[in-house]
């Protein structure tokens, strides 16, 4: 085991392996996020796009190599869920998954930064200062005029949008988005492309996406995932004109 | 700064509640001792008895919404904590015989006499000292519900596995208690209660008193699960129930948050046994049957689960059937009931009787707020089918 890395990445991933009953659902993968970064990530059904996400986020351990966060300063891969949000990263899932019983507001207001401890949340006040920052972030996210209803009766798109939004309010360093435009009509998916231009103006952000024309739009590095391991890195032209991606992926 | 805002808390149905269980609490002893038995508004002391047993089970009910309602931690085996709860007041009501008992030593229960024992048993110790039965009550469920949520919580254990080890750990209780070298009286459990606080537990007063005390308990409560679920914890306790990991990935420490509600649960439950035990003297061990957990569970999906008042409501409600018919023909069918019951409202009614009722008033009153505004919804930027959700 390597110790500390010296890296100025955020996110630093060497030789990640993980295996579910023999099925090697990340190979030897490797992937390095620079602070500000925005980074798309591509590849067919099980390429291991989503398995990658849950091992950043301590949802599943790697069976070997080295899960760095912040130069270095944190090994991901000895931490839980709940400290690896707490460290500042942050992530939407594949589904879009919001609390659909409370409102916008209350989804909002649960994923500001604060406190997490049992007592503090039974002690807790609201405050002018978090009014104006859930006010912010539903400007950002356009959901202003449905503040007050509840989010299970959101489009689609809306709760998409709810939980970038709640990604948001939890201050986090990194952004890991998973597919945030299946689903989504043209017009949402360029406004979700914007949106996130917008986040990444202030903080690292990952991306993994089936939609080419929203990749194309958001004009990032783009890393091509194939078999749990990385086949092609570059700009999306390089990309998409690599010839194992086109075989593999695109399709010729 | 207030800690808790008043307003929220005492909601209409939470004021409406309060002034019925406070009309109900004052009306009982009133109409028990002070209207003569000729009156027909007379209530006999058996009813008094039996209606503190309904507040006691109202207790029971309420401590089961609040994890499952709101956390969505179904366990059954909630008689457990309520089971625990009555012996450790069992336990202080058998010391207070004294001399009384049928073999009149002034030390040892009647049980111990007649196995032969000559000590008390270590964990006997204290409870002659009301102070000391009450500090159980409390701690011993607590304890318990703290140790088991623990390990369930911390290894991720949900849904329906929860479900069936809280069935398993009432079970082994029941096993425990039945056997007479535990020292809780095996399958007589502890009976034959002579004072409480040096009241003859026998007399009108005493079960007026017990009565109106367990209204008070109920009172509490409430207002202490009110306090909970209008709060910002009563928020990340519906975010639990309705996504776990959302709720970690957002860095809440959920088995916290679950372990802490699980054990004021069970102190409340362990309450709610205690103050059982004088109305109906006696406590024994068929108190932990697994059915018994689970008739509780009934009452709250009657009532409206996550609604608080509809738990209190569904235990009265299920509890005074099962008095009626079981005292009538239809005895033998009583179970078949409680099951069609507990059917026919998860088919027909899965909000329960509260429940259904406060969401017909939402839906009215989201109908004419749409009726003033019809503007806004759906002028959201990224709300292009803002109809889907319909």
């Amino acid at each position: 085991m390597i110790d500390k890395q010296t890296t100025s990445a955020l996110l630093y991933l060497d030789g990640i392996s993980v295996s579910f009953d023999g099925f090697k659902a990340l190979n030897e993968l490797s992937l390095v996020v620079e602070p500000g970064e925005m980074r798309a990530i591509i590849g067919p059904n099980g390429a291991g796009k989503t398995t990658m996400m849950d091992v950043i986020t301590g949802k599943t351990r790697p069976d070997s190599g080295d899960v760095f966060f912040q130069e270095g300063a944190y090994d991901l891969s000895k931490l839980d869920e709940t400290e690896i949000a707490m460290l500042g990263i942050g992530r939407k899932f594949q589904k879009p998954t919001v609390f659909d019983m409370h409102t916008v507001e209350d989804n909002l207001n649960l994923a500001l930064m604060n406190d997490r401890s049992v007592r503090a949340t039974l002690l807790w006040q609201s405050s002018a200062a978090q009014e104006k920052r859930i006010d912010e972030v539903l400007d950002t996210i356009r959901l202003k005029a449905v503040r007050s209803r509840v989010a299970g009766s959101l489009s689609h798109g809306q709760k998409q949008w709810l939980e970038i939004g709640m990604l948001l309010a939890q201050e986090p360093k990194l952004l890991l988005v998973d597919e945030p435009v299946a689903g989504m009509t043209d017009v949402e998916t360029m406004q979700t492309a914007e949106l996130l231009k917008e986040i990444n103006a202030t903080k690292t952000v990952v991306v993994v996406e089936h939609d080419m024309a929203f990749v194309r739009e958001l004009g990032v590095k783009v890393t091509c995932l194939h078999e749990g391991s990385v086949l092609a890195e570059g700009t999306i032209d390089q990309v998409s004109t690599n010839d194992r991606v086109v075989e593999v992926y695109l399709g010729r | 700064m207030k800690a808790f805002s008043l307003i929220h808390i005492l909601d209409r149905g939470a004021v409406l509640f309060l002034v019925l269980l406070g009309a109900f609490a004052v009306a009982i002893p009133v109409l028990n001792l002070l209207v003569p038995a000729s009156s027909s508004l007379h209530v006999s002391t058996y009813l008094v008895a039996l209606f503190g047993k309904y507040v006691c089970y109202g207790l029971l009910a309420l401590s089961i919404d609040l994890i499952w309602g709101y956390a969505g931690i179904l366990s059954l085996g909630h008689g457990a904590f309520f089971a625990l709860g009555g012996y450790a007041m069992g336990m202080y009501l058998m010391r207070q015989i004294g001399t009384r008992g049928v073999y009149g030593n002034p030390v040892l229960p009647d049980f111990m006499v007649f196995l032969n024992w000559h000590e008390l048993p270590f964990f006997w110790y204290g409870f002659n000292h009301f102070i000391y039965a009450a500090l159980m009550i409390l701690l011993v469920p607590g304890l318990l519900a703290f140790v088991f949520g623990w390990f369930a919580f911390r290894s991720r254990v949900t849904g329906v596995y929860l479900s069936i080890i809280t069935q398993a750990m009432t079970y082994a209780l029941l096993l425990g208690f039945f056997r007479n070298n535990f020292g809780f009286g095996g399958n007589n459990g502890l009976t034959d209660f002579k004072d409480i606080l040096g009241f003859n537990v026998q007399v009108e007063t005493t079960r007026n008193a017990l009565l109106v005390t367990s209204c008070l308990a109920l009172a509490l409560g409430f207002l202490i699960c009110r306090a909970i679920v209008t709060s910002k914890f009563g928020k990340v306790l519906v975010a639990i129930r309705d996504a776990e990991s959302r709720t970690r990935f957002l860095g809440y420490r959920v088995e916290a948050y679950k372990l802490f509600v699980f054990t004021l649960s069970a102190c409340m439950a362990g309450v709610a046994g205690a103050l059982y035990v004088p109305q109906v003297g006696i406590i024994n061990p068929g108190e932990f049957a697994p059915a018994n957990s689970i008739e509780a569970v009934i009452w709250v999906a009657v009532g409206g689960r996550g609604t608080l008042t509809g738990a209190v409501l569904g235990a009265f409600v299920v509890n005074y059937a099962k008095t009626y018919f079981t005292s009538g023909v239809l005895a033998p069918y009583w179970l078949f009931m409680l099951g069609g019951l507990f059917i026919g409202t998860t088919l027909l009614m899965p909000r329960g009787i509260i429940g259904t009722l406060k969401y017909g008033f939402d839906q009215r009153a989201a109908r004419s707020a749409a009726a003033e505004d019809g503007v806004e919804t759906g002028a959201a930027p990224p709300a292009a089918t803002p109809h889907a959700a319909e």
